[in-house]
């Protein structure tokens, strides 16, 4: 690193005096040096925007600017809007008003470029709009609330108003965790640490499959005085096997003697943070043996191909099936059959936050601090690897900068567990963006075939499905992918007759783990573009075939699970008008437009939420202190979808609270109760249920304390227990109650476990207590001399149960549409070749269409309140709709994904071709 | 390790000459290929001297400093026909790389795609390229000699681009084409400067990028263009595809397949001949 250089100039108003050296990133000067950390970290490379800041008043990403230029200028960074105490700008309260920060890791970027187009553009429309922030990605919104925040800073945000008692549910509710989020505050993984903490770094495989031997790493170490431990695998003390399926749990937190992927971890290095940080890690001692290489389950099935896992033959990790009825009976009574074979590729979650934390330890426990979709599972997993008892790790997650399933399995928590156990001193990690999009898990890439059958009235007869999903080289989630593809294959119709399979394999390709839907949105991509298929080979509108096919309440499932509350018919009807209207407009512009052609499409979704055919219980605790104050114990982790706020409003509503009053604690798994982990789109129905109770149960014990009826209301005021029926009125004394283990003078506890029944061997039972339903149409428009695709609207009707909170309902319906037209057109993993955030691409603000939600309310008998899932329906529907529109507009036949324009011209050629024939 | 941050050029040079430094001025192609906090060194930044930034006109030429920025040159009163230089400045990066990325850095980096190298051949622009005691011009064609490769001596630092009013006559158009809006390497690009006379085509550059090791200038297609009724450019175009073609020698990667890249550049050079056309008979 060049030596320090005496630096002046100015960081938000604020002349600044410092000593830096001169190429040091303006990022790192500010978060390290300076300790404003409102600067967010996404790349280091310029790829994602997340740490603008403005210099000069125009926005530049700190991350490329060397801290030698800075003298004299102005650096504005999201640290000086506001400050953590002083009153929100318009912007920041626009921000807060519209739901524009989800997970909050790219909202300082966000609103310093913001920032610059306002002050030149007070009023800027749209398309003004779209642009001024093309240069910073979300991966949580879509954009669109984004863009409606910024357009509407120039107004005044009226306060919110708090709903009353008894009407948190269905309140369009700002989320409650959301002022951090948009004054630069909010701790993410790499924003906090213990004073003198050292720096963990990972050293990894640079091939995909590779043995390896260490040289003489005490010598090595030596040289380099600044470091105080290498780990390897050597320095385990418990079993080095995690896994989120226990009973799968094969991957090492450090690889032993061979890694089987690209990035895999082999050793640590723990030491003083800046010279560790700077060091080349080139000349390393390691020596490496590269090993055959597998890369699709293809090569990994062949017969000579080598067993990655003993006892795992043909590198078959497991299969999925689900048979019910005959399929030969059901493809006689067809009179139309469609069939189809086509592949998709590994899609990067891209989170915007690289996997980031700290650990310690306090009174002989190790605490890690790091981002995180289930804390439990990593406590668990990281004590069996560091061999320590469960009570001796506690996991406090960070603010988790997205997640999207990756941050599900452990990551870093186990290597900063041996870094703090090998050193004694309090240690910390960040990812860089290679090894996060090298390491962590991704959407499994498939290969599908399916055949779908109808009679002659177009009821649907039979399906065969057959689906390779590549597992990678652990196990991961690739068991729960291989069971719920099966269950979810046929769509939310009517299939008498049914077989589907899906294989999970292992390959040296990275870990194919949870990504929103579990296999089910690659599975859906098939069987919704047969219902095209068919619907034209029955000559019937393609809406109107999906809704004669689709399930009501009262029949089955390919599980012979019977549905109640099933809304995918009210979705569909959703759809209907806007379906025919778009259909009309369409055919005008295609009238008029040689090379260019629209073209519109639909598919539906449904998804089982909560773990398939297993237990999966969430526990909340609610309790009234002796001083009066209401505390929620929620455990659920709110990586941005917004569970803070949606089990506190269906807490509030059953307590008969207003939301105002509650307090949050956690999550911690040393303060919260297990409330499993973020996925499986369980959060609002399972933990909310157990919140529901928790609600109820306190509510009831407070109403037999005043003996008063069902009816009163209950409320809190200067410590005491408020309780009003008509003209009775009884006041609680709380200070003179006793407290319980926990501190609370009135608690309750309860949990939730979702009424499911295990499968038996074809798959028949009850996988789900829940599911939820929606339905999409996209409209596009297909460039037909380049195959470039512009997405142009999309209507999107999703069936929520009861809608809990209708704003973040519909920015989880924007995030996942974004990320489904990511699936279907742009993004494509390639390991070893798009370990970036400019060759691997998601949208950016200026791919977005137009969004129109239609939120469908079809209350659920077990739901909380009515309540289903959402998070992952979102996304499933989004990328079938958008290449039917594309078959629609073009002809065009897409059967491997994304359809880059390359793919989109060449099925255009093939299509026209076929027409000529 | 030393960065230095001369304010004048004949200092940088002489510390070219004894110390090979790694030459530093936006940054934006330098820190990513990096993850350190921080860069080794020796560092040369040569953002402070004067002479390599802004823009000026002298004896019928235009000068941009090296070390100008996307965002000062879009921010530049500059004649109809570098409109596609400004197309291409939004779409290099991001608002935010066009406040610190500089033109010199895009040419020295000389990757095959490049945005703005298209809309530079078809201004004809030359290179000025310094090294101490020693100044040397050549056109920009020459200095590009391979993908990421350049005619810079070691010792060399770029100085200027120079543009001459003969080759600043009429409009000029850039079409780009990537898999998605903003923040994205080219698929492939094409810019096009047309001047018109009577409703003829009086002058015709056009250069297409990302389809060869270096950008191209289609100089066949120029000459078929030149003096026909701009009615009949598009249909000239059509019938000069092969040639087109011809002259492109993409490749295969991540983003697009070679034989796609080749059919998308003609029918790209055809949209930017007929804007650039549009735009240029509207004087």
């Amino acid at each position: 690193m060049s030596e320090d250089r005496q630096l002046e100039f100015s960081v938000n108003g604020k002349q600044v005096a410092t000593a830096a050296p001169p190429s040091m990133r303006l990022s790192e000067l500010l978060r390290e040096r300076l300790n404003l950390r409102a600067t967010k970290v996404g790349c280091n490379a310029g790829d994602c925007g997340a740490c603008t800041v403005l210099l000069d008043g125009r926005p530049a990403c700190a991350c490329l600017v060397p801290a030698g230029q800075l003298a004299g200028r102005s650096v504005e960074t999201a640290d000086g809007l506001s400050g953590p105490d002083g009153p929100l700008t318009r912007l920041q309260a626009s921000f807060l008003a519209h739901g524009a920060a989800q997970c909050g890791i790219c909202t300082p970027g966000m609103l310093m470029a913001a920032v610059a187009l306002l002050r030149d553009n007070p009023a800027p429309d749209w398309a003004e709009t779209e642009e001024a922030l093309g240069g910073v990605l979300c991966r949580c919104t879509g954009y669109t609330k984004i863009i409606e925040a910024v357009m509407a800073a120039g107004a005044p945000v009226q306060d919110q108003k708090m709903p009353q008692a008894g009407a948190a549910v269905g309140a369009a509710l700002e989320r409650l965790d959301g002022r951090p989020k948009v004054d630069g505050t909010e701790q993410f993984g790499a924003d906090g640490w213990p004073d003198g903490a050292l720096l963990v770094r990972a050293v990894r495989a640079p091939y995909f499959h590779a043995g390896f031997e260490f040289g003489d790493l005490p010598d090595w170490q030596a040289r380099h005085p600044f470091i105080e431990a290498i780990v390897t695998a050597d320095d385990i003390k418990g079993v080095n096997a995690f896994g989120v399926i226990p009973p799968f749990a094969d991957q090492p937190a450090l690889a032993e003697k061979t890694a089987r992927f690209r990035g895999e971890a082999v050793a640590l290095l723990v030491g003083e943070a800046e010279p560790l940080a700077m060091l080349d890690l080139q000349d390393f001692p390691i020596s490496w043996h590269e090993q055959p290489v597998m890369l699709t389950p293809q090569e990994a099935q062949q017969p000579a191909a080598p067993m990655l896992h003993g006892g795992r033959a043909d590198n078959l990790l497991v299969t999925g099936r689900v048979k019910h009825g005959d399929l030969e009976t059901g493809f006689a009574a067809a009179a139309q059959k469609a069939s189809l074979t086509m592949s998709t590729s590994y899609v990067e979650h891209a989170p915007i936050e690289p996997e980031a934390g700290a650990a310690w330890l306090e009174d002989g426990v190790l605490v890690i601090k790091a981002c995180t979709q289930a804390p439990v599972m990593d406590q668990e997993d990281t004590a069996k690897i560091l061999g320590l008892e469960l009570d001796k790790v506690r996991i406090i997650p960070a603010a988790t900068g997205g997640g999207f399933g990756t941050k599900l399995d452990v990551s870093l928590q186990p290597l900063l567990g041996l870094a703090v156990l090998k050193t004694g001193k309090p240690c910390r990690m960040v990812y860089t963006r290679q090894e996060s999009m090298t390491s962590t898990t991704k959407r499994h890439p498939a290969s599908m075939t399916a055949t779908l059958a109808a009679d002659g009235q177009g009821k649907l007869t039979a399906m065969e499905f057959e689906g390779s999903f590549n597992t990678g080289a652990y196990a991961s989630w690739g068991p729960t992918v291989a069971t719920r593809v099966p269950i979810h294959a046929s769509g939310p119709y009517r299939v008498p007759h049914y077989l589907a399979e899906a294989h999970a394999v292992h390959t040296n390709g990275p870990v194919a783990g949870a990504f929103r839907g579990f296999g089910v949105p690659q599975a859906t991509i098939i069987q919704e573009m047969l219902m095209d298929r068919l619907a034209e080979a029955c000559r019937m509108d393609r809406l109107d075939f999906r809704r004669q096919n689709a399930l009501r309440d009262g029949e089955k499932t390919v599980c012979g699970q019977q549905l109640e509350a099933a809304g995918i018919a009210e979705c569909l009807e959703a759809l209907a008008p806007h379906w025919q209207a778009a259909a009309k407009s369409v055919e005008a512009f295609n009238a008029s437009q040689p090379d260019k052609k629209r073209g519109i499409g639909v598919a539906s979704c449904w998804y089982g939420c909560g773990n398939t055919a297993l237990p999966n219980p969430s526990t909340i605790r609610l309790g009234i202190t002796a001083d009066g104050h209401l505390r929620l114990h929620q455990g659920a982790t709110d990586i941005g979808q917004g569970s803070n706020t949606v089990i506190t409003q269906i807490c509030a509503d059953a307590l008969g609270m207003p939301v105002s009053l509650f307090e949050l604690i956690g999550p911690d798994t040393a303060l919260t109760p297990d409330c499993g982990k973020t996925s499986a789109s369980r959060q609002t129905v399972i933990t909310g249920k157990a919140a529901e109770l928790a609600g109820r149960q306190l509510r009831a014990d407070i109403l037999r304390l005043g003996n008063m009826d069902a009816s009163a209301e209950i409320s809190l005021a200067e410590g005491k227990l408020v309780i009003k029926d008509g003209q009775t009125s009884r006041q609680i004394d709380l200070s003179a109650m006793p407290e319980n283990e926990f501190g609370y003078v009135l608690m309750a506890e309860e949990s939730f476990d979702p009424p499911t029944g295990a499968l038996d061997a074809d798959g028949q039972g009850v996988p789900y207590a829940v599911f939820g339903y929606g339905a999409q149409m996209a409209e596009i428009e297909v460039d037909l001399r380049l195959g470039t695709v512009r997405v142009v609207h999309i209507h999107a009707a999703h069936d929520l149960g009861r809608v809990i909170n209708p704003m973040l309902a519909t920015g989880q319906i924007e995030g996942g549409i974004a990320q489904g037209l990511g699936l279907a057109l742009m993004e494509e993993f390639i390991p070893g070749r798009t370990e970036n955030l400019h060759d691997y691409l998601i949208p950016s603000s200026g791919d977005m269409p137009q969004i129109t939600t239609h939120l469908v309310e079809k209350p659920d008998p077990i739901g909380p309140m009515g309540a289903k899932g959402l998070g992952e329906h979102v996304l499933i529907p989004t990328a079938p709709a958008i290449l039917n529109a594309i078959r629609h507009a073009c002809g065009a036949e897409i059967t491997q994904l994304p359809a880059l324009p390359h793919r989109v011209l060449a099925a255009i050629k093939k299509a026209e071709k076929g027409a000529a024939a | 390790m030393t960065y230095l941050q001369p304010e004048n050029l004949e200092d940088a040079l002489s510390w070219m000459a004894s110390n090979q430094p790694l030459v530093m001025a936006g940054c934006t192609d330098i820190y990513p290929l990096h993850s350190s906090p921080a860069l080794a060194g020796p560092l040369l930044d040569i953002t402070r001297i004067a002479e390599l930034r802004g823009l000026e006109k002298q004896s019928g030429w235009r000068r941009i400093g090296a070390a100008t920025s996307w965002g000062d040159i879009l921010a530049a009163d500059l004649p109809a026909s570098y409109e596609a230089l400004k197309q291409a400045a939004r779409e290099i990066g991001s608002v935010q790389i066009q406040t610190s990325a500089t033109i010199g850095g895009n040419l020295c980096t000389a990757s095959p795609a490049a945005d703005s190298v298209p809309c530079l051949l078809t201004l004809d622009a030359e290179v000025e390229l310094a090294r101490a005691g020693q100044r040397r011009r050549m056109p920009l064609a020459e200095f590009l000699t391979g993908p990421r490769q350049t005619a810079l001596a070691s010792d060399e630092l770029l100085v200027a681009i120079w543009i001459s009013e003969a080759a600043e006559q009429g409009h000029s158009a850039f079409v780009k084409l990537g898999a998605r809006r903003y923040l994205v390497i080219s698929i492939a690009m094409v810019a096009a400067r047309l001047a018109v006379e009577k409703g003829q085509i009086a002058a015709a550059a056009i250069a297409v990028g990302s389809c060869a090791p270096v950008a191209v200038r289609l100089a066949q297609l120029e000459a078929a263009l030149l003096g026909q009724p701009l009615a009949e450019a598009a249909r000239i175009v059509a019938a000069n595809k092969a040639a087109i073609t011809a002259s492109l020698a993409p490749i295969d990667d991540v983003r697009a397949s070679a034989d796609y890249r080749l059919e998308a550049a003609a029918e790209m050079v055809a949209r930017a001949v007929v804007q650039a056309g549009q735009e240029a008979s509207h004087e």
